[in-house]
């Protein structure tokens, strides 16, 4: 299926899990300070292991930069 | 530490710089350290609130961190980029507390949303509310941020809102439950100063949680400024990471913030039109 992760639509295996495109992005299982948007509604990380994503889907991963 | 050009003469004074200067000269030992900044009933080791945005690298912001004595941190949530290095690391090696910011937030609804990431991210439920009104001034949209505060503290966050010098709107954020309130001194980054210390000063008087001043701080007078109209901390960030000396102007504010808060606890003189004489008027030798 595709998604649209982070803003750039990616080529996913159909059983995905938010916790495997997490994976996948950032290059570790479970990075720290990460959060997950999924269609723009938060996904807590106890459920990015069961959240399987549809064809379409938008996810956002989103952590910690400079800011004031 | 990343900070050049530090004199011999100053490190011989200072010790190292960003190490503790004599703090306890000429007044009661212990005086600043037992009072101390409490908001929603937890005690931080600072007045002063650091802003992490502008640093040039995480090695200056660090330095900055570490001069500046803080206890609590701001920080943005973005996309993640997998290449570039953990902001993170640098907090935790500091040792410091996390604040997240809804920085780039038009609306409540965005707001709130960040806010809900945000603590899905750092596991805190402290949030810096920014609802900005335009790009080009980034001052707060008043009707938005009392939106928001009021979502934000229903969902159980402890919200500090980035808010403009009006002290019915600073009343309206207290009054939504708010645990504090952060007017602005100037616009962000501007380095202005408070534009306006009398409203700041009217803040102080009119609402009962914690007083913060945010954004528009220059320099380290406009900090002790902040600090002697009352107010109970500073928050700035472009004035220390954009400093020539990120480190030094860090230093330099966590002193301003002390001596204005010395300053405002000693209860200063009035201010006089004419002259008041300090050295005796009789006993002249004609």
């Amino acid at each position: 299926m595709q998604l649209v992760v982070n803003a750039v639509t990616a080529d996913v295996d159909d059983a995905a899990t938010i916790a495997d495109v997490v994976r996948d992005l950032a290059g570790i299982a479970e990075p720290r300070g990460v959060a997950v948007a999924l269609n723009g509604a938060v996904v807590p990380k106890a459920s990015w292991a069961e959240t399987r994503p549809a064809d379409g889907d938008t996810i956002d991963v989103l952590t910690a930069v400079q800011g004031g | 530490m990343a900070e050049t050009g530090t004199s011999a003469a100053r490190s011989d004074a200072w010790g190292v710089w960003g190490g503790n200067p004599p703090r306890n000269r000429g007044r009661q030992p212990g005086e600043l350290e037992t009072d101390q900044l409490t908001i929603a009933g937890e005690q931080l080791p600072s007045r002063l609130i650091l802003g992490t945005g502008g640093a040039t690298s995480h090695a200056a912001l660090e330095a900055a961190i570490r001069a500046s004595g803080t206890g609590l941190v701001t920080v943005a949530l973005r996309r993640l980029d997998p290449g570039a290095p953990s902001l993170l690391d640098v907090v935790e090696r500091c040792g410091v507390r996390v604040l997240p910011n809804t920085a780039g937030c038009y609306t409540a609804t965005e707001a709130v949303r960040l806010a809900h990431l945000a603590r899905e991210a750092f596991d805190t439920a402290w949030v810096k509310l920014e609802v900005i009104g335009d790009e080009e001034t980034l001052l707060p949209d008043a009707v938005e941020l009392v939106t928001a505060a009021e979502r934000l503290v229903e969902d159980g966050f402890t919200v500090l809102p980035y808010t403009t010098d009006d002290p019915i709107i600073a009343q309206r954020l207290a009054d939504a439950g708010c645990a504090a309130v952060m007017p602005l001194g100037a616009p962000i980054g501007s380095g202005l100063g408070i534009r306006n210390p009398h409203n700041i000063a009217l803040i102080r008087q009119k609402v009962t949680v914690p007083v913060i001043l945010d954004a528009g701080i220059g320099t380290a007078s406009d900090a002790a400024l902040a600090m002697e109209l009352g107010c109970d901390g500073v928050l700035l960030a472009s004035a220390v990471t954009r400093a020539e000396h990120p480190a030094r102007m860090a230093e330099a504010m966590r002193l301003a913030v002390d001596a204005g808060r010395l300053a405002h606890a000693a209860g200063r003189i009035p201010r006089r039109l004419y002259a008041t004489a300090s050295s005796p008027t009789g006993g002249l030798p004609w």
